[in-house]
């Protein structure tokens, strides 16, 4: 259905940006870890182990860090109010982008009618959105499995691996 | 053009409603729906992105878990069933399926749409508006629910509904069904929580908030995206407006959506008929025999609407 091809070098890796990562700007490389577990979400797929050493290759910081490392903000809708773009102390997504995006207490402090920021997505969203696009325009991959093996809830939930439906002939429903 | 016809369908099935009920009961003022209802204030929305959608069934699949469903035929990773059709028709909702997604490919594009689809919670549903039983609901929460206990399966909502949503489960002849999404209302809404396909989207393809800040979220993202969106959320006003709205990038007759549909709710022009719908219940007995005239001829407007959508759809092709 989509590109699967991977570049070289391209571990199993994919679905986060950064996760539980402090770090200052001037330092980035250096500081920032190797490979982040993000397992925060994990169920219906296993945690994603992130190459974040290997992706720095592929995309500058703020192009995933929006306005928080110190470089120059590539989006121009976060650099109308972002223009000091002086690093920040904290620059995980989780910081930011929450993983309940949808419980009734966030929602309801999006009807604040000063927010401006009343459409940020919630953290698997924000991986999602982040990673996928990117992954398509440099053919990354792009397969749900191509980053995060299915777990058994997931299989469950999918009707796939060891919970495939039989094959049904009789009762084969038209529509 | 195509819409004119169905009114004048609806028209014309008012009029043998009427007929058949008019005879036995006396016109009640207190309609029912309104005209001019916004929806309420506190109502609860889905704002769905198309351009965020890659397609991956993951909101079908959660879907039929929360709803416990029938057993798919295919597994919901399985991708071929983008290209099945049924009857010269790509899948649509049904009672095995309150949402299904759909792929449509774009020739200007360098990749296809994909849409998420399921009851769309209108503000004032022609489901609910249409049925004599009273068997549906718009809660303040933003759901329109049904109670099966009252149905008497005749099927009325069925044509009524502008987006061809209800079924129904025909396992039993003696306790009727509708089926279809009812926002998660009982296991979710109505504590606060998100439905279950919003939940499960890896893509938050769709936004689940109040209903106004739906709104309110899908002009900043179009605003905030030159040239990414088409400038119109769809369900904002189409039918009344209606709980569960989409944003897209390409029009929306090109992903199988209806763009002729009116501001107003579909059947503001029943209102009158509406009207006697809190009467059917204390007159029950003496209505049966016009049940079943209604039945038959419902049965025989379906055949036509039925007819015609083939007719349609094989114009299109
Ligand atoms: S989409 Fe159809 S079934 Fe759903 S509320 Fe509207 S009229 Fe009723
Ligand atoms: S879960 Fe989200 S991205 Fe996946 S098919 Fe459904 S709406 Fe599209």
């Amino acid at each position: 259905m989509r590109p699967r091809t991977r570049k070289p070098g391209t571990t199993l890796l994919c679905v986060g940006s950064i996760l539980f990562l402090s770090l200052t700007a001037p330092a980035l490389a250096i500081d920032a870890p190797e490979t982040i577990n993000i397992d925060v979400m994990s169920k219906f797929y296993g945690p994603v182990t992130f190459d974040h050493a290997m992706h720095v290759d592929y995309a500058s910081c703020e192009e995933c860090h929006h306005h928080t490392t110190g470089e120059i903000v590539a989006d121009p809708n976060c650099a109308r109010c972002h223009t000091h773009h002086d690093a920040k102390t904290v620059v995980s997504c989780s910081k930011c982008h929450v993983a309940d995006r949808f419980n009734q207490e966030y929602i309801s402090k999006l009807e604040d009618p000063e927010l401006y920021h009343l459409d940020k997505p919630g953290l698997k969203g924000a991986y999602h959105l982040n990673c996928v696009s990117c992954h398509v325009t440099t053919s990354g991959p792009t397969g749900c499995v191509d980053c995060h093996a299915l777990t058994e809830a997931g299989e469950k939930l999918y009707r796939t691996g060891a919970f495939t439906p039989e094959t049904k002939t009789a009762s084969g429903k038209e529509h | 053009m195509k819409f004119m016809e169905k009114l004048s369908r609806r028209r014309f099935l008012k009029s043998g409603l009427a007929a058949t009920a008019a005879a036995t009961v006396i016109k009640n003022t207190d309609s029912k729906a309104s005209g001019n209802f916004e929806g309420y204030p506190d109502g609860m929305g889905v704002l769905v992105d198309l351009t965020r959608c890659v397609g991956c069934r993951s909101c079908e699949a959660a879907c039929n878990k929360e709803q416990g469903l029938p057993e798919p035929e295919k597994p919901f990773n399985d991708f071929s069933v983008f290209d099945e059709l049924h009857h010269g028709q790509k899948r649509r909702t049904d009672e095995t399926a309150y949402t299904v997604v759909n792929r449509f490919d774009m020739p200007d594009f360098d990749h296809p749409i994909f849409k998420k689809f399921q009851c769309n919670h209108c503000n004032e549903p022609a489901c609910l508006t249409s049925c004599f039983v009273n068997a549906y609901t718009k809660t303040p929460e933003g759901a329109v629910i049904y109670n099966a206990d009252v149905c008497v399966g005749c099927r009325t909502c069925m044509i009524a509904c502008p987006f061809y949503v209800p079924t129904f489960k025909y396992s039993s002849a003696f306790s009727p069904r509708i089926m279809k999404c009812i926002f998660c209302y009982d296991t979710r809404l109505k504590l606060g929580k998100a439905p279950a396909c919003v939940e499960v989207c890896p893509q938050e393809a769709l936004s689940f908030g109040k209903r106004s800040d739906c709104i309110s979220m899908g002009r900043q993202r179009i605003r905030q995206n030159p040239g990414k969106y088409v400038d119109h959320i769809y369900g904002e006003h189409e039918v009344g407006g209606t709980s569960w709205m989409y944003i897209s990038s390409v029009d929306f007759d090109k992903v199988g959506m209806d763009t002729t549909l009116p501001k107003e709710p579909i059947l503001n022009s029943v209102k009158d008929f509406l009207a006697i719908v809190p009467m059917v219940l204390t007159i029950w007995p003496a209505l049966f025999t016009g049940f079943h005239l209604l039945a038959t001829l419902k049965d025989k407007v379906m055949e036509m609407e039925m007819e015609e959508k083939r007719k349609e759809k094989e114009g299109q092709a």
